[in-house]
């Protein structure tokens, strides 16, 4: 379908996930044991950082450089966890990722681990991806009996055991401080730093957290170099590629591989297979619940960290939701703002008591009950979600605010005429 | 209380575990599963095998909503009802199915076969909609395929009772 060299893919079967065999068979386990024998951490630290490999988790910070947090006097023991808890709307490229190719986020670890001598990794990952947690528990064990992880590592001095921890659910067990204590059995609520977990995380320990997919292309980037890994994207401020993940009204929801900085029309078009027949493209959210609404006019911009950035959007994930003429732009955002006040841990006020009181406001619009001073309490409303303990609320203030800037008309319509005119699908 | 077995096996496991506490969501989720659901009696005996609180212990289980605080059903239905699923009449689904189950939300049939819950987005929304039964993802869904799967599952139900 596409020319594009597919590097976190490469060993993806339509039916099947890739073995131990056919992992090394492709190279995979090479970069951990030249690591483990023949370069020191620092060297591997520093390849990740010239590789520009962003954090793919939503906020985007250079994993080389977190690794490098870790001081080079910090205690023992020192812990790697991989964050397998996507929980955004619309966010499902870990689970595809683990299902493809589960040795590749192992080998990723353990080379994250090797730069900052540590040597537990926890993967916390969701209940509901309890095939892809069984699926790891078995890769794993089948990996220490083949000498790639657990005691010695290829011989070297290295060693590394990767555990996995079940969630029980929350949204908010995704955000790094709250996945600490979740893993610790406090309640999951967010902490604000100091101290950093690089300094003191899981058990007091130094801790680096990392994204299920930037853990992934950690194996290749050593392997191959930052300059090559570099040269993936198509434009000059990415790096690598991405997994976009398409779903909503397009031909062929599903997860893709193509270099960063794709422009956004080619993802919808050519690669998810453009619009479901008989009916045309509104808007998408480019990278899951907490970004802002891309229109027609955004369609060919590259989809990067830095070019979005650029035009006051997100790549967050790159979940890209895709919505239809025929959809209800307020009823969507209702739905969006329903799973964060849901998902709200509750400890500080904007957040517990502000998304209760949007939600009822578009509840309201919705079902032709607006009032028009409703719109200056919802614009209100969303600055003061800025003002939250963590990122959750203004995570959700974005698709909001997206709203009131970019389809001012849809929300004037149903205050005006007092229904939703798209009624088929209102709620 | 628990059995003797479990009890030992979940001490075991407890002791040979460096940081207990890490323990604690896989050690709920067991009596869960023994028990179907954590009864305040079952949040004590947790608590006691970890030397907390039960306080500390409920303060867990009522965060997440993987782990039930009250009697469910043979199984779970967490349907998602975020917005790809929304968008794909989710919410007609949803519909159907309480009519077809005669029961609401958060309830649970009178044959104490299936309780549904609504859950976030579960992961699958190339497969929109999607449910779990008992943590197992069926999609894309629409009311047939829905009725399928109740069929089988009353059917599986009914002959695994039949068997034993
Ligand atoms: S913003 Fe929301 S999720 Fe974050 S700490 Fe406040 S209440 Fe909790
Ligand atoms: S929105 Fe339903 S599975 Fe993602």
């Amino acid at each position: 379908m596409s020319d594009y060299p597919q590097v976190l893919f490469r060993n993806r079967k339509p039916d099947r996930i890739a073995t131990l065999a056919e992992y090394r068979q492709s190279g995979g386990y090479e970069a951990l044991a030249d690591a483990v024998r023949n370069r020191n951490p620092k060297a591997i630290q520093e390849e990740l950082l010239a590789a520009q490999l962003l954090g793919r988790g939503g906020a985007g910070f250079p994993s080389g450089k977190k690794l490098m947090t870790v001081a080079d006097d910090a205690p023992f023991p020192r812990y790697i966890v991989c964050n397998a808890d996507e929980m955004e709307p619309g966010t499902f490229k870990d689970r595809v990722l683990i299902h493809a190719d589960p040795h590749q986020l192992l080998e990723g670890m353990a080379l994250a681990g090797y730069a900052i001598s540590a040597s537990v990794g926890v993967i916390f990952i969701r209940p509901e991806y309890e095939s892809a947690a069984r699926i790891l528990e078995r890769e794993i064990g089948l990996a220490m009996g083949a000498g790639c992880l657990g005691k010695r590592i290829f011989g070297s001095g290295f060693s590394f055991d990767i555990v996995v921890h079940r969630s029980a659910g929350r949204y908010i067990c995704g955000e790094g401080t709250a996945q600490l204590n979740a893993l610790q059995a406090r309640r999951p609520n967010p902490k604000l730093p100091p101290p950093y977990a690089t300094e003191k995380g899981l058990w007091n320990q130094p801790t680096v957290q990392q994204n299920v997919e930037t853990l992934c292309c950690m194996p290749h980037v050593i392997r191959n170099g930052a300059a090559w890994f570099k040269a993936l994207a198509l434009t000059p401020t990415g790096a690598g590629t991405k997994i976009y993940g398409v779903s909503g009204k397009v031909r062929r929801p599903g997860c893709y591989e193509l270099p960063m900085g794709v422009p956004l029309r080619e993802i919808i078009e050519v690669h998810a297979g453009g619009m479901i027949d008989g009916l045309r493209f509104k808007t998408c959210l480019p990278g899951g619940a907490s970004t802002r609404f891309m229109t027609e006019a955004h369609l060919d911009l590259a989809m990067d960290f830095e070019s979005l950035k650029a035009k006051g959007h997100r790549l967050g994930t790159g979940a890209v939701m895709v919505f239809d003429e025929q959809t209800c732009l307020v009823g969507a955002t209702l739905n969006l703002i329903e799973f964060f006040a849901r998902e709200s841990c509750g400890w500080c006020t904007p957040c517990r008591e502000g998304l209760p009181y949007v939600r009822d406001l578009l509840w309201r619009i919705e079902n032709g009950l607006g009032e028009p001073w409703f719109v200056g309490a919802l614009q209100q409303m969303s600055k003061h979600l800025w003002h939250s303990y963590c990122a959750l609320a203004p995570g959700a203030a974005s698709p909001l605010e997206s709203l009131l800037t970019d389809f001012p008309e849809e929300v004037e319509d149903h205050i005006r005429h007092k229904r939703c005119r798209f009624s088929s699908s209102a709620g | 209380m628990l059995p003797e077995p479990l009890q030992t096996e979940l001490k075991e496991k407890i002791a040979s575990c460096e940081h207990p506490r890490e323990l604690v969501i896989d050690v709920l989720t067991a009596i869960q599963e023994h028990h179907g659901h954590l009864s305040d009696e079952a949040v004590q005996d947790a608590a006691a095998l970890f030397g907390l609180t039960p306080l500390e212990i409920d303060e867990l289980a009522t965060f997440y909503p993987f782990l039930y605080r009250q009697p469910v059903g043979r199984y779970v239905i967490h349907v998602c009802d975020s917005v790809i699923c929304w968008m794909e009449n989710g919410k007609g689904l949803i519909e159907h199915l309480q009519k077809r189950l005669g029961i609401a939300m958060g309830e649970t049939t009178p044959d104490g076969l299936f309780t549904l819950l609504p859950v976030c987005c579960i992961g699958y929304c190339d497969r929109a909609p999607a449910i779990l039964v008992n943590r197992k993802v069926h999609g894309p869904l629409n009311p047939a395929l829905l009725d399928e799967l109740i069929d089988r599952l009353q059917r599986q139900a009914r002959d695994g009772e039949a068997a034993s």
